[in-house]
Order: structure tokens, then C-alpha cells, then sequence
């Protein structure tokens, strides 16, 4: 069951590489799990930890106050490479609720919208304004589908519409799809599959 | 299925005979699948959340699953931690209890997903195949739409044989012109790839056309596929022709006999039509491809081995080439390599270990590298031995392993150590995914090889004719 998203105020935390791949949000090492839970602790861990497992003490992800940051500023191309949900979970663990890059990689998009995340793609211009000030507070309203930066008047994003009524209405997908049966039965039927 | 009068795409072709529910403004169609592939790692939690609401899974007999990502390569098969083995227990006991054949440890058909699944002839042209796992693309060489998911929808499937899914658009890339000898699927995908651009391809299904492209045998087009993802594209896709249906003649799952050649029939029409129109094209012309390797962290950052690296453009390709420690303006060819890693799904055919064996016939790899040969499955392992390859491997100093994901995703204990410089055969030269602090060059079987005997990464071309005769 999908969490739920409507509003969200909050401050930002900027990491503004580049092409940040799902094996830096979550390295392989940790996909052993068979279960969702606790990959926070392992999100970015190669950049949170050295070779000894101790926490590296300059790394902002290491003391950051995940209830008053609760945006993701990224750079170009967040979350490229592999499909692997663990990515929106760790994510989502750690204390995330949105990510805002100006673009981001399809499958993670698909699997964040599963888990509560929500991912906004922005213009170069708004992207920069946000790379700018890290720590700024945004205000994501998803029903009126706007993003308001400090007191700047609001951005509109884009999000797919089922996948927003998922988020704001609690729809279930897996449920949507359970409730097609008899239209996916009759499509076996005429396809000799 | 509605007759569209107008021209179509293969790729427009697939999606609309699987469209159960076509889309509307406010919901994604449903697409029917026919044959789901699931492994380890991304299947535990499809597994759970499908339990925990009492559903089934509703078609067994089109889910295959296989043991590879967390699966040891020694013959002792030492488990990197309990819970890796955990999850290795965790597979089997759910395909048992729904009823999935599994290629589990003492299956003779034992592989990497998508190295098996073509293997067997479950991939057939005109279906749609999923896994969860990023490089399911591979399966377009046959004309499949084939893409990854995540664990929801690997849930999704699982329980109603179906995904939600908006119509990705259509990009064409077409490769004219015939590639030189010496150069290879993997050099002209690393071409490909650079030429997209990293990301280039999001939001697309990407079709690849032309002479080259008729001209690769059914590997190189899986190797080709395999790294659309690389691109960012949803999936990549090449038309059946007659190659496609003499690969999958007398495959187990193919149909047989008369059948077959219904099915043969059926296949063939899978072509784009030819006024078919696409979103974005691309051409690339084959002939000036020469071998490729890359120099950064992100798949599309390869040049041609000896060529000089592009000066960075911004910070992060100023601090992939740090993490890489190449210079700007400089070739790749003088940094030594540590480790050589010939396997994955990319390149762990047999295609691929004749041609890296090829190369290694006769000589040595050299005292400083450590060289990795990972068959890409169990029937893979047991053509190469049957032809000897294994002997030529071993006497050249290379280890000879078990099937399985092994160091392209390195999460099974076979690990790049810190700060050494890998030549790989596998799809992603992301910071750390060979290992904490592992540096990767992508490359070709070829070049591997050649790079392991050197010590440094290396054009094949020296160690055989091309180079001369060019
Ligand atoms: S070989 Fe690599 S890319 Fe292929 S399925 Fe295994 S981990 Fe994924």
C-alpha cells in the first residue's frame, strides 16, 4: 500500500553531482535483504563510511536532521542505472519524502512513486535556484501540483495523474490491477497465449 | 488487438497485442506479459507483499527463476554472508511453494537471467518479457519488448500477469556501413551508448536498424541491447530475421515441428513497417568504430583505446576522471590494471569467451593482473569445456569460475579491492559498483584479454592481424 502524499514543507539537502547511480544510493553489497526495512542506514554508505566502517565525520549525511530536511536537491540524471527498489526504500528510510533533479532516471521515478517519494523533474533555471541555497525550504503541494521556493511564487511540476491519485487518494496499484481480472482472463482467452 | 490501418513500428507492433486495457488521461494501460523472469535479489518482497494479501501467483508456467547475483563462483560455493544464503533459501522456498521451475544450484540450465533465458527459447519475437533487473533489454534482440521493474511491479506481475504502463516513445538508432574486423557488438554498443549520451535515451524504446545491426549473429545483438539501459532507454529492440529464427530452432521452450514454423511465420512479421515514423533517430555509420573502452564513470564516457580523454566539461566529469586517475587530453593506455573481469550478461557467452580465448591461445596474463573467467551458465560452461576453452583460460594464468553475476555487480565476494583499475566485459563503470573504491574500464572480451596479457588496457588488434592489415 502506497504511503500517502499531499503537502510538504520542508528544507532541502543538496548533493549536486551528477548522474548519481543506484549504486551509490544503495550498494550491492546490501541488496542481500528480503525485507524493505532499515536500508536507511545503508543509504550512501560508501560516502558515509571509510574502509573501516566508521562514520567519515565531514560528511553532511552523517549529521544531518532528517526530520527538517526532507528534500532531496540532486543533480542532472539522479538515479540512474538499476531497477532495484531498494533504492526508493533506503531513500525513504533515511527520511526522505521528494527528490527534485532536472531529470531522473525512469525506473527509479516508477518505483519512487510506489513508496511515497515523490521525484519532481525541474527546469535548469529552478534547478539552479535550488542548487544555490541548500538547506532552503520548499513547499511541495502535489494536489495543486506546485513547488514554491522561499517566498517566490509557485512552480507547477509535472506528475503522471494515476500516480498522483495513488499518492493523494491512497489508491492501491496492485489492487487497480486485481480489480481488471475479468478483462485480463478474456484477453488470455483471445490470445491462445 | 485493433488493425491499425496506419504504419507502425515493431516496437508499437508488441505493445498493442498486449494491451489488455488500452491508456487514457487518467490511467496507464494494462500490458500483458508473457513470461516473467525473477531472481534473488529484487523477488523476496514481490513474494511477501503478494502473500500478506492472500493473493497467488497467477501463471507459474510463464515464471522462470534462476539463482546468479548473490551466488558464489567457487566450487566450493562459499557464501559471501549468511544472509546472502539466506535469500539464496528464501528463492527456493517460494518458487516451491508457487509452483516456478527454478534453475536453482543443481540445474543443469543454472545461468544469469538473461543469459539462460534465450538459451532455453523462452525468448521468443513479439512477446513481452520483464525481470526485475535493469538489463531484461537484452531480450529485445529477438524482437521482445523486454524491460526491467522494480518489486512492486515484480509483485504485480506475480499476482495478475500484468503491469501498468504508459507508452514509452520510439527512438530509432540506425548503424550503417559494415563494422572492421577485429572490432566487435561491445565496441560498437560502447559507440552506441556514447552517441545517445548517458540518459539520451529516457523515456524511449530504442530500435536498432541498419547493415551492422543485420549483420551482428543473435549474441552480438544481445550484448547490444543488454547496455540500452545504459543510455537510459526503457528497452532497445532489433527485428526477428532468419538468424533469430535458426537461433531458436530446436530451443526446449520453442515451439517444434509444424508449430515451429507457424511460429517462425508469425515472428517474421514483427518488422517496422516502412513508413513508420519515430520520435528521434539517430545514425551511426560502423565502418569508423574501432575498439572502444571508457575512461569515466558513467557507461557513455568511451573513446577509442589509445585515443586521448575529452577535456571535462563540468565538475562531475572532472571528478569521474579523478576517481579514474586519467588525465585530461591524454590516452587511458598507460594506468596498470589490476583485475580482468570476462563474464556477466552483457559478454558471458560463448561468442565471448572464444574471443577472448582467441586472444589468450598461446600466451600469458601478465604476473601483475588477476583475470576472472565467469561463464555467463551452466550451458555456457559446458560448450566452452567441451571445445577446451577452459584449458586455454588456465594455461594462461586466468581463473576458470562457476556461472553467476560475479563481479559485475560484485555483491556475491568477488570484489575489485580499493583503488585498483578493473578491464570488464560487464555494462557499468559506476564509482564503487565493483567494489568499494574499484575503478572500471568497460571494454570488449577482446580487449580484456588483450589488456590482462599486457597489464595495461590494450587494443586486441596487436595481438592478431587487424591492426597490421588496417
Ligand atoms: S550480470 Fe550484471 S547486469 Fe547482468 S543480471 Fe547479473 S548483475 Fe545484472
Amino acid at each position: 500500500m502506497p504511503e500517502r502524499f499531499t503537502q510538504l514543507t520542508s528544507r532541502t539537502f543538496v548533493l549536486p553531482q551528477e548522474s548519481i547511480d543506484t549504486d551509490q544510493i544503495i550498494p550491492a553489497r546490501f541488496l542481500t535483504t528480503t525485507t524493505r526495512a532499515g536500508l536507511g542506514a545503508r543509504a550512501f554508505y560508501d560516502w558515509r563510511y571509510d574502509a573501516s566502517g566508521a562514520p567519515i565525520a565531514d560528511q553532511p549525511l552523517n549529521t544531518l536532521d532528517t526530520a527538517e530536511h526532507r528534500i532531496l536537491v540532486a543533480g542532472d540524471n539522479f538515479a540512474c542505472g538499476s531497477s532495484r527498489e531498494h533504492a526508493p526504500w533506503a531513500l525513504t528510510d533515511y527520511g526522505f519524502r521528494a527528490v527534485i533533479s532536472t531529470s531522473i532516471a525512469d525506473i527509479f521515478s516508477s518505483n519512487a512513486l510506489k513508496n511515497g517519494l515523490l521525484p519532481i523533474t525541474v527546469d535548469p533555471e529552478t534547478h539552479a535556484r535550488l542548487l544555490a541555497d541548500p538547506g532552503g525550504r520548499v513547499g511541495i503541494d502535489l494536489e495543486r501540483q506546485e513547488l514554491t521556493i522561499g517566498n517566490a511564487p509557485p512552480i507547477s511540476f509535472a506528475v503522471e495523474p494515476f500516480a498522483r491519485r495513488c499518492l493523494i487518494e491512497g489508491v492501491d496499484p496492485l489492487g487497480w490491477l486485481t480489480d481488471r481480472m475479468p478483462q485480463i482472463e478474456a484477453f488470455e482467452r483471445g490470445h491462445a497465449l | 488487438m485493433p488493425p491499425s490501418s496506419s504504419p507502425r513500428t515493431l516496437f508499437d507492433k508488441v505493445w498493442d497485442a498486449h494491451m489488455v486495457v488500452p491508456e487514457t488521461a487518467d490511467a496507464p494501460g494494462v500490458l500483458y506479459v508473457d513470461l516473467h523472469l525473477v531472481h534473488e535479489v529484487t523477488s523476496p518482497q514481490a513474494f511477501s507483499e503478494i502473500e500478506s494479501r492472500g493473493l497467488k501467483v497467477r501463471r507459474p508456467d510463464r515464471t522462470f527463476a534462476t539463482l546468479d547475483h548473490s551466488t558464489p563462483t567457487d566450487s566450493a560455493r562459499s557464501y559471501v554472508t549468511a544472509e546472502a544464503k539466506a535469500q539464496v533459501a528464501t528463492l527456493e522456498r517460494n518458487c516451491a511453494r508457487h509452483g516456478i521451475t527454478l534453475a536453482g544450484w543443481d540445474s543443469g540450465d543454472r545461468g544469469v537471467v538473461h543469459v539462460m533465458a534465450p538459451e532455453l527459447g523462452l525468448t521468443q519475437p513479439g512477446t513481452v518479457v520483464v525481470c526485475g533487473d535493469s538489463h531484461t533489454a537484452t531480450h529485445g534482440a529477438f524482437g521482445a519488448l523486454a524491460f526491467g521493474i522494480g518489486t512492486s511491479e515484480v509483485g504485480h506481475v506475480l499476482a495478475t500477469q500484468c503491469l501498468l504502463q504508459r507508452k514509452p516513445k520510439r527512438m530509432r538508432v540506425t548503424v550503417d556501413g559494415r563494422l572492421q574486423r577485429g572490432v566487435s557488438a561491445k565496441d560498437l554498443t560502447l559507440a552506441a551508448i556514447a552517441a545517445i549520451g548517458f540518459g539520451g535515451g529516457s523515456g524511449y524504446v530504442i530500435e536498432y536498424a541498419g547493415e551492422a545491426i543485420r549483420a551482428l549473429d543473435m549474441e552480438g545483438r544481445m550484448t547490444l541491447c543488454n547496455m540500452s539501459i545504459e543510455a537510459g532507454a526503457r528497452a532497445g529492440m532489433i527485428a526477428p530475421d532468419q538468424k533469430t529464427v535458426a537461433y531458436l530452432r530446436g530451443r526446449r521452450h520453442a515451439p517444434h515441428g509444424q508449430a515451429f514454423e507457424r511460429a517462425a511465420e508469425r515472428w517474421l512479421s514483427f518488422v517496422t513497417d516502412e513508413d513508420a515514423t519515430f520520435d528521434k533517430e539517430l545514425r551511426l555509420d560502423a565502418s569508423t568504430i574501432t575498439p572502444m573502452a571508457t575512461f569515466g564513470t558513467t557507461p557513455d564516457a568511451a573513446i577509442a583505446i589509445g585515443a586521448n580523454t575529452p577535456a571535462p566539461r563540468s565538475d562531475s566529469e572532472r571528478k569521474a576522471l579523478a576517481y579514474m586517475h586519467f588525465a585530461a587530453n591524454e590516452p587511458t593506455t598507460h594506468e596498470p590494471v589490476h583485475v580482468v573481469f570476462v563474464g556477466s550478461c552483457t559478454n558471458g557467452r560463448l561468442s565471448d569467451l572464444r574471443a577472448a580465448a582467441d586472444i589468450l591461445r598461446g600466451r600469458k596474463v601478465a604476473e601483475s593482473v588477476r583475470m576472472l573467467v565467469v561463464p555467463g551458465s551452466e550451458a555456457v560452461k559446458r560448450d566452452a569445456e567441451a571445445e577446451g576453452l577452459h584449458r586455454v583460460f588456465e594455461a594462461a594464468g586466468a581463473e576458470w569460475r562457476q556461472p553467476g553475476c560475479s563481479m559485475c555487480i560484485a555483491m556475491n565476494g568477488d570484489v575489485v579491492p580499493p583503488g585498483k583499475l578493473a578491464v570488464s566485459t560487464s555494462n557499468r563503470n559506476f564509482e564503487g559498483r565493483q567494489g568499494k573504491g574499484a575503478r572500471t574500464i568497460l571494454a570488449s572480451p577482446a580487449t580484456a584479454a588483450a589488456s590482462a596479457i599486457a597489464g595495461v588496457l590494450t587494443d586486441p588488434r596487436v595481438f592478431t592481424q587487424e591492426l597490421e592489415d588496417a
